[in-house]
């Protein structure tokens, strides 16, 4: 198995907000799961890459969505000229090379997924493959991370406490402003005056959440905006396609923040 | 505008019977209504206000036109006062009693149907006073003496005016309403029958000159985005929202009033055209960036020190910098402000025949704001670079802008400026506020006499008519961190039921409504229909389970038989509780609205509990309140095994609201039931209109702690629990307790439709 092959070879991007590499190292050197929470895109899977470049382990990284099985982690049998052949999942290849597995979104997963991460997360670290009747023993090089959004009201959409409790958590939020527009800047080389604009809009909504947005702005949707502007597209309309479209059809908190973007740019 | 409410309030029967006493009518049909609109009336009025409602009931009562005018002013006014004050109670008896002094009389029915509207849409005690005059001003210019006899004819306009009252006020503001009026009046004012036309929107001149005074942008249609305007742009994340109040501009003949912020909110006018090639919306955006510039930047200044001049070059220099720092923030805005912004021209004052102190004040005012303007005086430029350059660094600071203007009113003074005659042209900036909120004035009135509160009236549970024994819940302690075992009893009763009929006329009220949320239950339903795969027998056969079973015989492995798959119906396995805060503040007419918080969750339960029957999901529905730790109650609704049927449908359109909000203990309750299902997802859902609060605890955060303890081990226990808050100033605390598992109805009218939705979408 080539562990070579999910290695990242050039650093990511991340601006720390916190002592949060620090924390993950010291989680990694006990190899404990990790759940990284907080609101979409505000830098959870980019921390993660950044990470795992950091201490130099492969990275293997799974967007779970609605149609993810187990044995779509796990592996399957598959049709050969010759007969069948196991296939390994990305679970199962990780935990034999010594990967950070990360599971991005998992709550979009269906629930039965869950379990079989269950004895990963664990004293044990194994792997149990049924159909195979092999066990794996996770290699110590190992870690499981997954990825969760509180945000997102949705029951449906929620861990039990028996998923919970076998994490350790880091809290992740938008980055504080400055911070924010440095990651624009160094992300899309905007000018960094825009940048601060940029983020002065979504901060603007941001403030909103709970009066009938859902959720704020993302960053990553301010990265968006950011390269339309730098792509040459005007600063309203990319403000509007980026930032004001995606996130509402209310026609009145649509108008505020329309006024917002023309007031933060003298446009 | 506030009135405070009692949280809990009961009428006892002695109370009740006092009250009685104090209403001079002996109308047979009052017994029927007189205890609801009672306690309607004693959670929302002050104990002068209650006289007033009594008094102004009585005088009423006394005009002799029959029971129904009585009726509407006892149903009605509470919630006037409580959205305008007070003193709104007299001024409509009187001015009911002055009617039936006339030949009109017949028309105060009408008269009084069309006050709660139109203080619903006018907004303020201000422009209902003002509407009261305009209607008697058409109605004594309308009604006719016939000459030669003692003999009058009665307005034959105002029965039909009356009649569209409520439409009209949705489309002019006050003053298009009144020269509306006017014209008809004039034209038509001595054709009954062509004035009767007019006034009922009948004819076409009628129709033609409401489209010509239908101009502008009405604040009343604006409102929601302005709020969104402060929350997102000037407000902190949970600071508190000031209320904002219309005026309307063009009633007071003397001076044209000019917007203004004080304690109790933000005073704007009722309507703005476009001006200057800024639309109405902007203007009011322009006004209020100008004052949370104002709230955000300005320090107070003695008044006493300074000569009126002063104060009017100190009041600009600051308008002034509030501007700078208002652009500064926002760049965009300064297109807008300085097309607001007049641009006087130097030679147009003559300081030999009139005061051009405004004058000069309106120039610097423009020279320091704009860079382009072209101006000749060497003294402004002096003082506009001094201004600059006190701002260069950073925000300066009200002291600053004293000194600035005092020494400018020094170097500019002239003789001339004392003239009577003051150039007031183009020196009017339109977004300003007047100001007041500077100024302190150190020779204030006799401290306002602190009221006691009334000792908290200790209510003897009236004691528990309830059936079953307590349950006693532990409540958390935060200032000791620790657990009182046992601390609050809660009775569980069967809540009484009237009849269904209320709640399927809510239904049959909301068919659109329920029409569209059927599109979305559809939408659901595909998950009714599941596949179920690995069946030996089903309807067809699992073609990716098939070729797994034979690439399982071909390696050698028994191949799995159950290849096939069949449908099932539904797929969703979700046991949901609803949980209605019932204290005493949901009895509350929330304003803009005009119907009470509870009738709208009312509603808006009635549609929920459509949906969810029609979705299948196990459902249960509770009523909660609290009267000190003793007696917390919980009214049971609809049960997880019953039906939704007319008992249910009872029993909902029968809740009432009273006492306060213990909420901790009510999740405890609700969450024991839902502990019970064996459902695989549990939703308790929270609908309620303020924060965790009863008479028997001072510590405003002990109980929203405690409720926070609770969502925590509800959640140990697998509970999901979301609440639906419809306290607009819900930020302050709500995500304290509920986490990001909540939501904020701002525009509360809207419930009714919401509930369903978000129900929908949390199960989605
Ligand atoms: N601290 C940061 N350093 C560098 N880039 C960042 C940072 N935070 C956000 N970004 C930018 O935001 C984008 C989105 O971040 P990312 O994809 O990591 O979000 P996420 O939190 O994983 O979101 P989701 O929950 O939707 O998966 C990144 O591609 C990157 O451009
Ligand atoms: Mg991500």
């Amino acid at each position: 198995m080539d562990s070579e092959h999910y290695k990242i070879e050039s650093e990511p991007f991340y601006a720390p907000q916190g002592n949060e590499i620090d924390l993950y190292t010291a989680a990694y050197a006990s190899r404990l799961p990790m759940m990284v929470k907080g609101p979409t895109g505000c830098g959870k899977s980019r921390f993660i890459e950044h990470m795992a470049w950091k201490l130099g382990k492969p990275l293997i990284t799974v967007a779970c969505n609605e149609d993810i099985t187990a044995s779509d982690l796990v592996g399957r049998y598959l049709l050969d000229a010759g007969g069948t052949r196991w296939l390994d999942g990305p679970l199962t290849v990780a935990a034999r090379i010594g990967a950070i597995c990360y599971l991005d979104e998992i709550v979009e997963a269906r629930q039965d997924t869950m379990v079989v991460i269950h004895p990963l997360t664990d004293h044990r670290r194994t792997l149990p493959l049924d159909k195979k009747g092999e066990r794996v023993e996770a290699h110590p090089d190992f870690q499981l991370v997954i990825s969760y959004n509180p945000g997102y009201q949705s029951l449906m959409k929620d861990l039990k406490q028996s998923t919970k409790q076998r994490f350790v958590a880091l809290d992740f939020d938008y980055a504080g402003a400055g911070l924010e527009a440095d990651i624009l800047v160094k992300e899309t080389g905007i000018d960094k005056a825009v940048a601060g604009k940029l983020v002065q809009v979504g901060m603007t909504a941001r403030k909103l959440k709970g009066h009938g947005l859902d959720e704020g702005i993302s960053t990553r949707l301010l990265v968006y905006a950011a390269s339309l502007i730098k792509g040459g597209v005007a600063v309203r309309d990319a403000c509007r396609m980026a930032l004001v479209r995606p996130v509402t059809d209310d026609a009145d908190i649509r108008s505020t923040l329309d006024h917002a973007i023309d007031a933060v740019f003298e446009v | 505008m506030e009135i405070t409410t009692p949280q809990t309030f009961v009428l006892q029967p002695e109370a009740l019977k006092t009250y009685r006493e104090h209403l001079t009518c002996s109308f047979p049909q009052l017994d029927d209504v007189f205890a609801d609109c009672m306690t309607e009336a004693a959670a929302l009025l002050s104990p002068k206000g209650i006289d007033d409602y009594l008094a102004g009931a009585s005088r009423v009562c006394m005009i002799g036109r029959g029971f129904e005018p009585v009726l509407t002013y006892l149903e009605n006014m509470p919630r006037v006062a409580r959205q305008v004050g007070a003193e709104a109670l007299p001024l409509i008896s009187q001015a009911v009693w002055k009617m039936s002094r006339t030949p009109n009389g017949c028309a105060i029915p009408g008269f009084l149907q069309t006050i709660a509207e139109a203080t619903r849409r006018l907004g303020s005690l201000e422009q209902l006073q003002r509407y009261v005059d305009l209607m008697f001003d058409m109605m004594e210019r309308t009604t006719r003496s016939i000459p030669g006899f003692h003999d009058t004819i009665p307005s034959p306009g105002m029965p039909g005016l009356l009649e569209q009252i409520p439409f009209l006020l949705s489309q002019l503001s006050l003053e298009g309403l009144r020269n509306w009026i006017n014209y008809g009046i004039h034209n038509h004012g001595d054709h009954p029958e062509q004035q009767r036309d007019f006034f009922q929107l009948q004819s076409a001149d009628s129709r033609a000159v409401l489209q010509r005074e239908r101009h502008g942008v009405l604040f009343a249609d604006h409102e929601r985005k302005l709020d969104l305007y402060l929350w997102a742009m000037w407000l902190e994340q949970g600071e508190e929202k000031p209320d904002l109040v219309p005026y309307s501009e063009s009633f007071d003949e003397s001076r044209k009033p000019q917007p203004y912020f004080d304690k109790l909110g933000i005073r704007v006018p009722d309507i703005y055209d476009d001006l200057n090639g800024v639309s109405g919306l902007d203007r009011y955006r322009a006004l209020l960036a100008h004052i949370a510039g104002h709230r955000r930047w300005s320090g107070p200044v003695i008044a006493d020190n300074f000569s009126p001049f002063q104060r009017i070059a100190i009041e600009l220099f600051e308008d002034c910098r509030i501007d700078t720092l208002v652009m500064r923030r926002y760049p965009g805005l300064r297109r807008i402000l300085l097309s607001l912004h007049p641009t006087p021209t130097g030679e147009a004052c003559d300081p030999e025949a009139e005061s051009c102190i405004r004058h000069r004040l309106a120039i610097l005012s423009r020279a320091v704001l704009d860079p382009d303007y072209d101006y000749g005086d060497p003294d402004i430029r002096e003082f506009a670079e001094r201004f600059q350059n006190l701002l260069v660094e950073g925000e300066s600071e009200t002291k600053d802008m004293v000194g600035l203007a005092t020494s400018f009113v020094a170097r500019t003074r002239r003789q001339s400026d004392q003239l009577p005659n003051v150039r007031y042209t183009d020196t009017v900036v339109d977004y300003r506020d007047d100001n007041r909120s500077l100024w302190v004035f150190t020779e204030i009135g006799s401290e306002e006499a602190s009221f006691d509160l009334n000792e908290k009236q200790v209510q003897e549970a009236d004691s528990p008519e309830f059936g079953l024994p307590p349950r006693h819940y532990h409540e958390w302690d935060y200032t000791t961190q620790s657990i009182r075992p046992d601390w609050v009893s809660l009775y569980e009763s069967l809540h009484p039921g009237a009849s269904p009929a209320l709640v399927d006329k809510l239904l049959a009220r909301n068919t659109a409504l329920a029409a569209r949320l059927k599109q979305i239950l559809d939408m659901l339903k595909p998950q009714w229909l599941v596949r179920v795969r690995y069946q030996e027998d089903g309807s067809e056969l699992d073609l990716d389970v098939a070729i797994r079973s034979l690439i399982d015989f071909r390696a050698g492995h028994i191949p799995d038989p159950r290849i096939n798959m069949s449908h099932r119906s539904d797929g969703r396995d979700i046991a949901v509780s609803l949980l209605i805060d019932l204290s005493q503040s949901v009895a509350d007419v929330p304003a803009g609205c005009q119907q009470t918080v509870l009738e709208l969750s009312q509603e808006a339960v009635a549609l929920l509990g459509w949906a969810i029957d029609k979705l299948g999901d196990e459902f249960a529905i509770a009523g909660f309140s609290s009267n000190t730790r003793h007696e917390v109650r919980y009214q049971h609704i609809k049960g997880f095994a019953e039906k939704w049927d007319d008992n249910v449908k009872a029993r909902l359109g029968a809740l009432e609201a009273g006492y306060s909000t213990r909420m901790g203990a009510a999740l405890r309750h609700a969450g024991h039931y839902l502990d019970a299902r064996r459902a695989e997802k549990k939703l308790l859902l929270v609908l309620t209109d303020g924060e965790p609060s009863d008479i028997d605890v001072d510590d405003e955060c002990l109980l929203i702690e405690d409720t926070r303890k609770a969502v925590q081990e509800l959640d140990r226990d697998g509970i999901y629990t979301h609440c639906i808050s419809l306290d607009r100033r819900a930020d302050e605390y709500v995500s304290d307790i509920f986490g990001q598992h909540y939501t904020v109805i701002d525009n509360i009218e809207r419930l009714p439709e919401k509930l369903p939705q978000l129900f929908m979408s949390l199960t989605k």
